[in-house]
């Protein structure tokens, strides 16, 4: 065993009761990932990839095999602990960004840190920080609906990374920008990873997106079918 | 996560839909404000029936004929006359609890002055009257006891004869006539309002009972009723027992035999009209408070639907670590907040209303701490009882399916 992995998953299945029937979402996924890596799952849509990242986000449990993140196994945590663990040691960027309407940059960054114990001016200058990060200095009072996609991206992003997580996990980012938006936006993964070593997770069907990353995984039918890395 | 954050938490959560959080909190308002401006009405009508017994005196006694019967033919109370000056003298005399007394002969009577006429109640009463109905003199003077005595032909006018027959001019010194016989005014009591009902206190005339007795009515062995004055409020049974003592020996009634007489004690008609208040003050207060509850089912209604329209919110905070107790916290923060607000918009909203009727409906209203205290934590406790299954709805989402909802 290598305690260098940030994760670590064994077996892991996913099962889905569906009225009288059962979809396997998951059958059987072993993977590794390290610190620092840039780790891409690809595959068409109901192939598991999104189940695949709700179970390495702590949204979702396994229904067997085990999960460790850090060492720890949080396949067996309660919901509360899911949700701690979520708070110090996860970054979500969904496909439509996800942000809260009428409310603005500053205070959605803010977000996480509000369900932590970290004292509110501090929170303040951790959230102007994020947004710097991601190219978004004097935009912090805007709302969000005064943004454009890209710019709402960025601020979804400051989110993620404002509580410094161990994982950044990205379910389709681009889907919903224009392409040349969408390059900016992988820029901005390409340099979090390569200039502060944050490990990203990127979910994805798009090829383009996938081309930054050093390590692929290819699922289909719940099954990783290829493996690749640089 | 503190209590402090999950306020700031759902007053930004409030601020962000404001009409909305508005429209909820008006329930509350109306409710509150109802709350306290019927039970304001409520007190301020004890307040005003308190003020008016208090304004007639306390320690105020009636003794009044009782009813007799005669070959087993129950007659009203007070049908026959059997009160004697002598028993006014007796009590006078020997009861130690009771300070003045009034023996009361009443009539009513045409009077005339000069041109005018008017018919109004003849008051023949002793010279503590003022004293024991605590009734002031505006002009003038009231008849002491050696004028009683000896029976002068001496009248005091009650404010509204006054203004009746003179018109504003000086009374004091004039003759008037009453039953062709000719009275001396020298004096005029103070005005003292209507007592309720038809009964106008101001539209009276008293002269001295000896008088009354020997020239109006013609007979000098009997009185209608004596007004008494105990020594205090407090000892104001101790004086109903004397007075019935005594009487009941002077008018040899037997041991076990009902009294033919009544003493009746002025606190506790008193207490009788108060208590009569108070269920009007709890009738309108309940009925306040059916809205008040109505208020409280509305910001259900609109936190069920707040919740099912931010779903998506939730699963957003959840994604980012809040946990349900915070989910759940957050929602029943944000009821408690507005009902609470709602409450102390409501308070205002009532003391004014109240200030609004009393201006203009001319009633006397009374708005207590205690029916502000009451509604206020009335308005919170609906806040938690209203907010709690909404709240606890929204904390048990599933985080994955909240983030998905469309």
């Amino acid at each position: 065993m290598d305690n260098n992995d940030l994760i670590r998953i064994e077996n892991l299945t996913r099962v889905y009761k569906v009225g009288e029937t059962q979809v396997r979402a998951l059958s059987g996924i072993s993977y590794r990932v390290q610190q620092g890596d840039l780790l891409a799952i690809m595959g068409p849509s109901g192939s598991g990839k999104s189940t695949l990242m709700n179970i390495i986000g702590c949204l979702d449990k396994p229904t067997e095999g085990k999960y460790y993140l850090e060492g720890e196994e949080v396949s067996t945590l309660d919901k509360n602990k899911l949700a701690r663990i979520r708070n110090k040691k996860i970054g979500f960027v969904f496909q439509t960004f996800n942000l809260l309407s009428r409310t603005t940059a500053l205070e959605n960054t803010e977000l996480p840190l509000l369900y932590s114990n970290i004292p509110r001016k501090k929170t303040r200058d951790l959230a102007y920080k994020a947004l710097s990060v991601v190219g978004l200095e004097g935009r912090e009072l805007h709302r969000t609906n005064q943004l454009s996609g890209g710019e709402q991206q960025r601020v979804a992003i400051a989110r993620a990374l404002v509580n410094s997580p161990s994982l950044l996990l990205a379910d389709e980012p681009t889907g919903n920008l224009d392409t040349k938006t969408g390059a900016e936006i992988m820029d901005i993964f390409k340099n979090l990873n390569q200039e502060k070593n944050i490990t990203i997770i990127l979910v994805t069907h798009d090829p383009d997106v996938s081309k930054i990353a050093h390590k692929k995984i290819y699922l289909r039918d719940g099954k990783i079918i290829k493996e690749e890395r640089e | 996560m503190n209590i402090i954050r999950t306020i700031r938490i759902s007053l930004r959560a409030l601020s962000r839909n404001k009409m909305r959080s508005f429209l909820t909190a008006l329930g509350i308002i109306i409710g509150v404000g109802a709350v306290i401006s019927m039970i304001s009405i409520g007190q301020g009508a004890k307040r005003a029936v308190e003020e008016r017994f208090d304004s007639m005196g306390t320690n105020l006694l009636f003794v009044r004929p009782g009813s007799r019967s005669f070959r087993g033919r129950h007659g009203g109370g007070g049908t026959y006359q059997n009160l004697t000056p002598d028993d006014a003298k007796a009590i006078e005399e020997k009861a130690d609890a009771v300070r003045y007394i009034s023996p009361n002969v009443s009539t009513r009577a045409q009077i005339i002055y000069g041109n005018k006429n008017w018919n109004t109640s003849i008051q023949g009463v002793g010279a503590k009257y003022p004293e024991i109905r605590n009734w002031e003199i505006e002009e003038g003077i009231f008849f002491d006891e050696i004028i009683v005595k000896s029976g002068q032909k001496v009248c005091v006018l009650g404010s509204e004869v006054n203004e009746n027959l003179f018109e504003g001019a000086d009374p004091i010194g004039q003759i008037i006539r009453i039953k062709k016989i000719p009275f001396r005014v020298i004096g005029v009591l103070k005005s003292r309002g209507e007592a309720g009902g038809w009964f106008n206190r101001d539209d009276m005339i008293a002269i001295p009972y000896t008088t009354a007795q020997r020239r109006l009515i013609g007979r000098t062995d009997r009185i209608n009723s004596i007004d008494v004055s105990a020594i205090s409020m407090a000892r104001s049974m101790e004086a109903v027992e004397q007075i019935e003592e005594i009487l009941r020996i002077r008018h040899k009634i037997a041991p076990g035999a009902e009294d033919d007489f009544n003493v009746r004690n002025m606190s506790e008609i008193a207490e009788g009209a108060a208590e009569s208040t108070k269920i009007l003050t709890i009738l309108l207060g309940g009925i306040a408070s059916v809205s008040l509850l109505v208020g409280g089912i509305g910001i259900m209604n609109i936190m069920l639907v707040s919740v099912t329209e931010r779903i998506r919110e939730i699963g957003i905070r959840m994604s980012v670590g809040a946990r349900e107790k915070d989910i759940l916290l957050q929602f029943l923060a944000e009821a408690i907040v507005l009902s609470f607000l709602g409450g102390i918009i409501g308070i205002g909203m009532g003391v004014l209303s109240s200030n609004l009727i009393s201006h203009f409906a001319g009633w006397q209203t009374l708005v207590s701490i205690d029916s502000i205290a009451l509604a206020f934590l009335f308005s919170g406790s609906v806040g938690v009882f209203f907010g709690f299954y909404p709240a606890r709805k929204a904390s048990k989402l599933d985080p994955i399916e909240a983030l998905r909802y469309e």
